[in-house]
């Protein structure tokens, strides 16, 4: 269980998560949504300790982040596998070498079996064949489809996705959304992803969160929020301009 | 009186400016020294840093050699035929070369070429969150990146200062036997007579030092790189800035606890 528990955080004077609390339930898909520049990549690097809180705890399994060390940490974050919002993908290596990365850095596999996890998490994504391509050499959805592989190949027990259906074309979030669903039935990770995708988040979601304004304003399944009264939910997930939120 | 007491603060933030940089690298190279226990070396990454700054460089230090030599050989000359002492032309620049020239130039052309691309390579990782995922990843970044750029300067920094040195002594060695007209081989016995093996290895330990000094600035600032290309841009000249100007600062204190 991943529990971010009165966690406040500010850049210079902006407050960006106000008394923030969550909880991520274990082997379960939790959906975050909410408007651009809400916090929400601020709050998933929280959970991976890239960030620390100015107060509040971000407790995992009951272990506060902030209060163990490097080494402990690191422990920790083997258990992990994020992808970020732009990619990140090492830019200095193949796209091959970026999906063994993980693989190299913490088992001692042999090189025949670094080449067939690579291969089949590429086929995955849907991207067999350009395993000796750069990253720069891709597109931005390809450099996506690339860090979704990357951050499964290890079949962590939480995987973190910032946006991974963003920028990708209908059918290939598709793709991507049954690809996360299957591979939760089968690794039974505890899932995370921040969306922007109504419909995608209704079909992958166990539960749905909204965050706004720093905090959590509504949290459940994919009914309640379709029949949510809150006047802000119902503006988001409609999609409209008009409503309490501010423009 | 104001402008002069502004020039004064000035002086005065710029030293607190270097002190304060000087601790937060310290812990920064006790960091990476810890980690280098912690984990073991990658040896694959260690070679390639070893032949970007060794094989790399081999030709921007080979000519600043050849002409720093050549220049030396030719200045000494004006001065020693006044005194008529111009067989002691070998050892002037033999000596200058091992002692001095050799470690501090090797010095200052490599960090100009390979400490500007740590900086500017570890500040664009950084600024596209590269460094975060490899946080996230549970692999430290210091002993990924830092580490074997770090080992390698201080391998290759003493190898290339010999390889400067010994090019300058070849171009001296050339002014003072086909420009100057001079007898060579006085060149050479002089050489051999006047330096001693200690010459040599203090230029060498001095490279060492030199070494860890621009590979430790040089990664330490990459990881300070913040906003955008510009960010990028501003660490890579700090970089290259601070590493001179410690490599000239250890220079003199090494030169005088060594000689
Ligand atoms: N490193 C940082 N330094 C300063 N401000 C930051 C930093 N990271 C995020 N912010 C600010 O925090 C706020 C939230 O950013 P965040 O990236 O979490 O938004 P988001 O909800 O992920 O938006 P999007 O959906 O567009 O990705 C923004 O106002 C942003 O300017
Ligand atoms: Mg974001």
């Amino acid at each position: 269980m991943i529990i971010l528990e009165n966690v406040n955080k500010s850049f210079k004077n902006v407050k960006v998560l106000n008394n923030l609390n969550i909880s991520f339930e274990d082997k379960k898909i939790t959906v975050v949504i909410g408007r651009s520049g809400e916090g929400k990549s601020v709050m998933l690097k929280h959970i991976v300790g890239l960030l620390r809180p100015d107060s509040g705890r971000v407790l995992f399994n009951d272990i506060d982040l902030n209060a163990i060390n490097k080494k402990e940490l690191n422990e920790l974050r083997k258990k992990f596998g994020m992808v970020f919002q732009d990619g990140a993908l090492f830019d200095s290596i193949n796209i091959f070498e970026n999906v063994a990365f993980p693989l190299r850095q913490h088992l001692k596999l042999s090189e025949g079996d670094i080449i067939k996890k690579v291969m089949s998490g590429l086929n995955d994504v849907g991207l067999s064949g350009i395993e000796s391509k750069m990253p720069a050499e891709l597109s931005g959805g390809m450099r996506k489809r690339v860090a979704v592989a990357r951050a499964m190949i290890l079949e962590p027990e939480t995987v973190l996705f910032d946006e991974p259906t963003t920028g990708l074309d209908p059918i290939m979030s598709d793709v991507i959304n049954n690809l996360i669903i299957s591979t939760q039935k089968h690794f039974k990770y505890t899932g995370i992803i921040i969306s922007h995708d109504i419909e995608g988040a209704y079909k992958t979601a166990d539960t749905i969160a909204m965050l706004y304004e720093g905090a959590i304003i509504e949290k459940g399944d994919a009914e309640k929020f379709k029949t949510s009264d809150n006047p802000v939910v119902r503006q988001f997930v409609t999609g409209s301009m008009n409503g309490p939120i501010v423009i | 009186m104001d402008f002069i007491l502004h020039y004064f603060e000035r002086i005065g933030l710029f030293v607190l400016y270097i002190i304060n940089e000087l601790g937060s690298l310290i812990i920064y190279l006790w960091n990476c020294i810890l980690s280098i226990f912690r984990y073991s070396v990658n040896f694959s990454n260690l070679f390639d840093q070893m032949s970007f700054i060794g094989i790399g460089s081999f030709y921007i230090v080979g000519l600043t050699g050849l002409f720093t030599g050549m220049v030396l050989s030719l200045q000494s000359y004006y001065a020693a035929r006044i005194v008529g002492v111009t067989y002691m032309i070998g050892p002037t620049v033999a000596l200058a070369m091992t002692r001095e020239l050799g470690p501090v130039l090797t010095a200052l052309m490599i960090t100009a070429r390979c400490g500007s691309s740590m900086a500017s390579e570890i500040g664009t990782m950084k600024i596209s969150e590269q460094v975060d995922a490899l946080e996230v990843m549970a692999v430290d970044p210091f002993y990924f990146l830092s580490v074997p750029r770090i080992i390698a300067s201080m391998i290759m920094l003493p190898l290339m200062s010999i390889v400067t040195s010994l090019i300058g002594i070849f171009g001296g060695y050339v002014v003072y036997k086909f420009f100057l007209g001079l007898n060579g081989t006085v060149f050479v016995d002089m050489i051999y007579k006047y330096i001693k093996l200690s010459d040599i290895y203090n230029g060498l330990i001095k490279a060492v030092f030199f070494g860890i000094i621009l590979a430790t600035i040089s990664t330490f600032k990459g990881f300070e790189a913040s906003g955008g290309s510009k960010g990028v841009g501003r660490v890579t000249t700090q970089a290259v800035v601070l590493s001179s100007i410690y490599i000239l600062f250890a220079d003199y204190i090494l030169t005088s606890i060594l000689f």
